[in-house]
């Protein structure tokens, strides 16, 4: 086996833009598993959704920002969908998810016009990333500073959202929907727009996504809850001791996502595995996170019961 | 205030489970009325109030709060005339969210949730001087997450969120059951504090018999689904124990000595 660690270091920039990418997505799915405590799995259609909008807008000549409007709104769409099967339809969440992610496939491909993919060309449409744009590029056009702009001004919304009327019943509907509706919030109508709002942020980093790729492909959304709910169950591991507000926890999900893919990175410098086997390591990583916090718990409740030296 | 007319709720209509919980039950309260509600266990009580709050729709009959017909409006909606305290001191908060979070929920109840501040400054003076009232030192405790009060502080701020606004009715659903005898005792009395002082027309359900009498100027008995016993003013004041029981056996044949509610 060769090693060259300056192969690993000449990757870690692409890791980091595209955990960026992947940050904005997986603060999306944290409003639904971690605010709503519902497990939507709609986002693996959306999450190919907001490309196909975004660069089928492009080429037929609407600018970057809006396109890439559009393609936050197909995705709250999409989350409207699943939040009336879940609400008006009684459907239990995580099945409603699953039917409109099933039906996504097929509005995916009429929207890319009956094509398995499309490419995007950089240089034409004015894009605003690129994996072309890591390096040797101005800092205001480097992608990673890009990406990195729009995660910090996400966060910063979200933050003003979260703390309003509005959004605070939201919060208290994840929190406990009997208390809720006793104090008079329409908890059909909250959970709706936050699946709405959730998806239209993950829609919004497929557009992202597909412009860094050069490409959008239908099957670029496969897994991607599993992507999301890694970055979220990092982000928790890893910094959750930490005492932070409701910004920082959002910010930690998206370095999450770059502590992801780092780790991605690296398995796959070792050589180990082919890139074939990257969505069995994604599951296997997951599984790995969320097995820490529990085995912690245990071993430590072990170690009292035998009046052993506790770990801090 | 309040006017139940012969309302019927059967659970699990039509299979070897069902029960009929609700029996053409009707109750009128008049405004500033304390109302204590005892019964055995599955007598109804819980399933009333959870009627009035709208939980689920009623079979037949209806419910009107202060002249308004609320029998087929949906819980959320309910929810700006009433003020409700629930058994389980987890139900009635949201863990996840702070005291003053919780509170400022608790004030925008019955009104539109828009893009405003979820929480502003002057209300925070507000909620602490409330608070100061609870004598439980949760006033310098505002940004505290309420996952980490004790069962009782979740019960006293539950029932300042119930009142913070003041409501048209007090639902209180066995709010002291799951406290200790000296929380409980504590809750009840600030409970009697507030109602008295905001004249909120309450009800109040308890399966503990002395303090049924001891509280509100009314008592109603609940039997399989309906009222059985309903007595109020002087007489009430009269009261004793005894009697609640020696009614009971009269109407029920004597399985009221087996019910948890003897224990007290």
């Amino acid at each position: 086996m060769n090693l060259q660690i300056s192969s690993l270091f000449n990757a870690l920039p692409g890791a980091c833009a595209q955990g960026l990418i992947w940050g904005i997505m997986a603060i999306g799915v944290y409003i639904t598993y971690k605010i709503l405590d519902l497990a939507d799995l709609t986002v693996d259609g959306t999450m190919c959704t907001g490309g196909a909008v975004c660069v089928v807008m492009l080429m037929s000549g609407h600018s970057i920002w809006f396109s890439m409007f559009c393609a936050f709104l197909a995705g709250m769409l999409a989350g409207l969908a699943t939040g009336l099967l879940h609400t008006a339809m009684g459907i239990p969440a995580i099945l409603a998810g699953i039917l409109t992610q099933l039906s996504l496939y097929s509005v995916n491909l009429r929207i890319l016009g009956g094509k398995a993919n499309q490419a995007v060309s950089q240089d034409k449409y004015g894009l605003l990333v690129s994996l072309r744009w890591i390096r040797d590029v101005p800092f205001y056009r480097n992608t990673i500073f890009v990406v990195a702009v729009a995660v910090l001004l996400l966060v910063g919304l979200l933050y003003w959202f979260f703390g309003t009327e509005l959004g605070c019943s939201i919060r208290a509907t994840g929190s406990n929907a009997n208390m809720s509706r006793a104090q008079g919030i329409n908890t059909d109508f909250t959970k709706i727009l936050g699946l709405m709002l959730s998806n239209g942020i993950v829609a919004l980093a497929s557009a992202f996504l597909s412009q860094y790729s050069g490409f959008v492909d239908i099957n670029m959304g496969r897994g991607a809850i599993v992507v999301g709910l890694a970055a979220v169950i990092i982000g928790e591991v890893v910094f959750g001791r930490i005492h932070g507000n409701f910004a920082f926890r959002l910010l930690s999900v998206a370095l999450g996502a770059i502590i992801y893919y780092i780790v991605m990175q690296t398995v796959m410098w070792l050589g180990l595995l082919g890139t074939n086997d990257n969505k069995l390591l994604s599951a296997i990583i997951v599984a790995v996170f969320l097995a820490i916090p529990y085995l912690r718990e245990k071993y430590r409740g072990r170690a009292g019961k035998k009046g052993g030296v506790r770990h801090a | 205030m309040l006017e139940i007319r012969e309302i019927s709720k059967t659970f699990n209509a039509g299979t070897v489970n069902e029960k009929k919980a609700l029996d053409h039950l009707s109750l009128r309260l008049e405004e500033g009325d304390f109302v204590t509600v005892i019964g055995g266990n599955g007598a109804g009580k819980s399933t009333m109030l959870n009627a009035v709050a709208g939980v689920w729709t009623v079979d037949e009959g209806s419910i009107f709060i202060d002249s308004v017909d609320v029998t087929k409006l949906a819980e959320y909606r309910r929810a700006k005339y009433l003020g409700r305290v629930f058994q389980d001191p987890m139900t009635g908060t949201a863990a996840s969210m702070q005291i003053e979070e919780n509170l400022a929920l608790a004030s925008r109840r019955g009104a539109m949730r828009t893009l405003k501040r979820g929480i502003s400054r002057k209300e925070r003076e507000i909620y602490r001087k409330k608070l100061q009232i609870l004598d439980l030192g949760l006033e310098d405790r505002l940004t505290t997450k309420v996952g980490l009060l004790s069962g009782g502080q979740r019960q006293a701020l539950t029932l300042l969120m119930a009142t913070l606004k003041k409501p048209k009715l007090l639902l209180l659903d066995e709010h002291t059951a799951a406290l200790d005898p000296k929380t409980a005792a504590k809750v009840l009395d600030a409970t009697d504090r507030i109602v008295s002082q905001d004249r909120l027309t309450t009800l109040m359900i308890t399966h503990n018999m002395k303090d049924a009498i001891v509280h509100g100027n009314r008592l109603v008995m609940m039997y399989e689904g309906h009222i059985i016993y309903d007595v109020s003013g002087e007489e009430k004041k009269r009261l004793q124990v005894s009697d609640l029981l020696h009614k009971f056996e009269e109407v029920s044949g004597g399985t009221f000595a087996n019910d948890r509610m003897i224990l007290n």
